[in-house]
């Protein structure tokens, strides 16, 4: 298993080279310019001078040499530095948004936490309402709990978010002012009243991603439970005479989580990447609104850094949703 | 009797001596904001317009402007002009006089250092300072004693209040930012992000493109204010969620930039909860022509270049049959509501400024018709297009990706096809649009395309620079890289000289008078430019919120010192 693991860690870095030139590449060719929400009044001169002083007008591998330097030696230096107190990064030059000017790692160290409570509980939100339904629908199918869950789930895929969000803002902030429509950052969780508040400004976001997690989740649940239902080991568990909950809750479920534990490991990536639409939609100030904010400005070092670091995530859980298969099925060998 | 008197004395003094200070942060906190997030605290350095708001309630120039245009001082004691003095009588210098005993938040003295300071910053070679036209002409800035600041021009300058007025030029802090010039400046990111000003408010909190938490500056200038002790700008949504969380759901005071449809504004008003508010300043969406040919038959570097005039668009008449078509009041209801009006001005404000043209305000499609058949386009063959030696009159309009936008593509097309144009529309992006990559055939200044569609404005109420865009040599070419401001390639001698005469005329009355002719030559008497809606900015504030006087020609939170609760 060691072995296997430390194989596919290697395998990874040209991978993720590869990703990272590709990234680069992709956002630098695409159209637009970071100077393009500035208004039209700053004349031409002007312009070119803010280009230079973003080093915007380097040619383009000399600016993917630069960040590759940056992100992989720079950043990590920094963090050392300032986990250690040490000063060996001094006045080297860190990835610089264009936008902000600030250092891009500090902003995902800022938005981080955010995304990860509230886009974190609506994924785990998401998979508690899930694998109970899941299971009974299958246990009971075509059953009337069964149809409602299956209709709950259509409607989770099919409403997208912003008409979901959209939706829940017009209901519960404008007719019953129950919920905050804008999440407050500065927000700090001290005592009762303030946990209250957090969990009322966090409501309307889990609700909205949690619905659209759990339809998911809960329909891979229930496929999978049905499949392993019929099979043979699941007569023989019943004509040993073992209670219905052992049966299901055991031996049937133990087995059906298997792809249903791929399709949750392969999902956490997207938690840090935040959610666009609905961090937008309710003033998170997440990765995801980060990533659209940056898109829309062009602002290439936070576009690329953020990519690249989803490109990240998602190979590493890769990894860890084929490691946790040996766990959960003991047939399941890599050596 | 003597420790009667002294009892009194100290019940009145505690009694009293609070009361002239009573005022301030007496009304908690104000909430704004914005529909794009704040970036940057330093002006400097963004340029974009929601960080030039949200710095100037922390940052100050030496004179704003009143929402009547007029400047007013800020950290002066009075505006310099020529007849105080202050202005030299040939116009090569103004001098400016700091307000005695006056402090940065930190507590430290704002002398006239800071304004020398605040010069070298913002023209510092590798500084990329996107305020630089501010100190454009100007020679030097010297502090001739601690609170004497003189501003010396490279020549006569007919507008001196240019550095160091408005929103776009505050003071900043030579103490703070002193290791920041040039190239160094993108890294101050805890001076960029949190600076130390003069204004009502200091930043106490910063998280990028999200919050800006703000408490009442102890140093304020007026001991009575900000009426607020705390604020904070929200960014980030859109247009819609920010006029919704002051209009309906009251979770906030203020709304910069609430641009909804017309039918939401209504709704959202009618919830009672607070009211829309709208600056009207200089933007004008506009149709430019192209005076040059952009058809794609012609060689790469000749391509929309002064080298081919346009095949159709070069006769006046068809340039003003295709105005006449236009009813520009049904593209206000349509478009922007409350938020716009109708106009044939480039330049349609401030008054005095504004010329008299409102011939283009009645639609008369006959009279387009009439135009176009004089002009010799006639519809031979019956297909509803005109034609004329062969070629049929079709136009490409352009314009970038918005939803208002894409509206008032189909209504003019609309109209136009009615006088038998043939209309075929194209949207960009607005990144690429505004973008002005020069390898990309969809920049406005290419203008790979027969008229397009965007708004622009003047930043200064006096609109010389503005008007200077149309001069021929400010046209893009290949050679210029395309960049360059004068998007038609208008190009008229006495245009070019009037502009000169413009820049050497100092009296105000003359000034107007120039800047009229200059707005009708390129708008009524060529047709150049077809001036659409006169658009304003919509904000939106509570009914709680009191002191709001709404501002198109500086920040829109100039006053924001005189905010306060209404009880």
């Amino acid at each position: 298993m060691l072995t296997f693991t430390l194989r596919r860690l290697l395998l990874a870095i040209p991978t993720l080279l590869a990703i990272s030139l590709v990234i680069f590449l992709l956002v630098d060719y695409a159209p637009g310019s970071p100077l393009s929400d500035i208004p039209l009044t700053v004349p031409p001169d002007v312009r070119q001078k803010m280009i230079e002083a973003m080093g915007a007008d380097q040619p383009v591998f000399v600016r993917y040499l630069l960040w590759l330097k940056q992100f992989f030696w720079i950043e990590p230096m920094t963090q050392f530095d300032y986990w250690f107190g040490t000063s060996y990064m001094e006045g080297e030059q860190r990835i610089l948004s264009w936008q902000t000017r600030s250092p891009v790692f500090s902003i995902i160290g800022e938005r981080l936490p955010q995304t990860l409570i509230v886009i974190g509980t609506a994924y785990l939100v998401g998979i508690l309402i899930a694998l109970p339904i899941g299971i009974y629908s299958a246990y009971r199918q075509y059953s009337i709990f069964d149809q409602a869950g299956t209709l709950v789930a259509m409607i989770g895929f099919s409403v997208p978010t912003f008409f979901s969000g959209t939706l829940l803002i017009i209901i519960f902030a404008v007719w019953l002012g129950w919920f905050p429509t804008k999440y407050d950052t500065t927000l700090e969780v001290t005592d009762w009243a303030s946990f209250l508040e957090q969990l009322r400004q966090m409501a309307m976001p889990v609700m909205t991603l949690g619905l659209a997690n759990a339809a998911a989740i809960s329909r891979y649940m229930r496929s999978s439970m049905l499949d392993n239902m019929s099979m043979d080991y699941v007569r023989t568990a019943r004509a040993k005479g073992l209670s219905e909950r052992t049966v299901v809750l055991k031996h049937v479920l133990r087995n059906s989580l298997i792809p249903v534990v791929t399709v949750i490991a392969l999902g956490i990536p997207s938690i840090f990447g935040g959610a666009i639409i609905t961090e937008n939609l309710f003033g998170v100030n997440g990765i995801g609104a980060a990533l659209i904010g940056a898109i829309h400005a062009s602002d290439l070092p936070m576009v690329q850094t953020l990519a690249f670091i989803f490109a990240v995530l998602i190979v590493l859980f890769n990894l860890i949703a084929d490691v946790l298969y040996g766990f959960l099925d003991p047939r399941i060998r890599y050596d | 009797m003597k420790l009667r008197t002294a009892l009194l004395g100290a019940v009145a003094a505690m009694g009293f001596a609070p009361a002239a200070f009573a005022d301030r942060g007496t009304d908690g906190e104000v909430k704004l904001t914005f529909p794009q997030a704040v970036s940057i605290m330093n002006p400097y350095l963004s340029g974009g317009t929601k960080d030039i708001y949200a710095a100037s309630m922390v940052l100050e120039p030496l004179a704003g402007l009143s929402p009547e245009g007029v400047l007013i001082p800020k950290l002066v004691t009075e505006i310099p002009t020529v007849e105080n003095g202050g202005v030299s009588a040939d116009m090569t210098s103004i001098t400016w006089k700091l307000i005695p005993g006056l402090l940065w938040s930190d507590g430290t003295p704002v002398t006239a250092a800071d304004a020398v300071f605040t010069w070298q910053y913002c023209t510092h070679p590798e500084g990329g300072c996107s305020q630089a036209t501010k100190y454009e002409g100007v020679a030097n800035v010297e502090a001739v004693d601690d609170s004497t600041i003189k501003v010396t021009f490279d020549g006569p300058k007919a507008n001196p209040y240019t550095a160091f007025v408005s929103a776009l030029s505050p003071v900043i802090q030579k103490a703070q930012f002193e290791a920041c010039l040039g190239a160094a400046a993108p890294t101050c990111t805890d001076a960029n992000n949190m600076p130390i000003g003069t204004g009502a408010f200091k930043v106490v909190g910063f998280t990028v493109n999200d919050t800006v938490s703000m408490e009442a500056n102890p140093n304020y200038r007026d001991p009575a204010k900000p009426a607020f002790a705390t604020a904070m700008i929200k960014g980030g949504g859109d247009a819609e969620s920010s006029a919704r969380a002051v209009m309906e759901t009251g979770e906030f005071d203020y709304a910069w930039n609430t641009q909804i449809p017309p039918d939401s504004q209504a709704a959202m008003a009618a919830a009672g909860k607070g009211e829309f508010v709208v600056a009207f300043g200089t933007l004008v969406e506009r149709i430019e022509m192209n005076t040059t040919d952009p058809s794609a038959d012609l060689p790469e570097g000749e391509r929309s270049t002064a080298k081919h005039p346009h095949p159709i668009l070069s006769d006046i008449k068809v340039r003003t049959a295709l105005s006449m078509a236009i009813d520009r009041s049904i593209l206000v209801e349509v478009g922007y509501g409350a938020g716009g009006k109708p106009t044939c001005n480039v330049i349609p404000g401030p008054e005095g400024w504004a010329s008299d043209n409102t011939g283009c305000l009645t639609q008369d499609l006959e009279g387009a018709k009439a135009l176009l058949e004089e002009a010799g386009w006639t519809d031979t063959d019956g297909d509803g297009v005109r034609d004329k030696d062969g070629k049929k009159l079709k136009l490409l309009y352009q314009t970038t990706v918005n939803p208002i936008r894409q509206d008032f593509q189909a209504l003019v097309k609309d109209w136009w096809t009615e006088i038998g144009v043939e209309v075929e529309l194209k949207s960009v992006d607005p990144g690429v649009f505004f973008g002005g990559d020069p390898g990309s055939p969809d920049t406005f200044q290419k203008f790979y395309a027969d008229v397009e569609m965007y708004a622009n404005n003047s930043e200064s109420p006096d609109p010389e620079s503005y008007l200077s865009q149309y001069m021929c040599e400010k046209a893009p070419t290949p050679e210029s890289q395309w960049q360059g401001e004068n998007i038609n390639r208008f190009c008229d001698p006495a245009y070019d000289a009037l502009i000169v005469e413009l820049g050497t005329t100092t009296d105000l009355a003359k000034r107007q008078e120039i800047a009229k002719k200059l707005n009708d030559m390129v708008t009524k008497d060529s047709m150049t430019v077809i001036p659409l809606v006169h658009r304003g900015t919509l904000s939106a504030h509570s009914n709680a919120l009191g002191g709001v006087q709404i501002n198109a020609w500086d920040s829109e939170l100039w006053n924001v010192a005189d905010w306060f609760r209404v009880k």
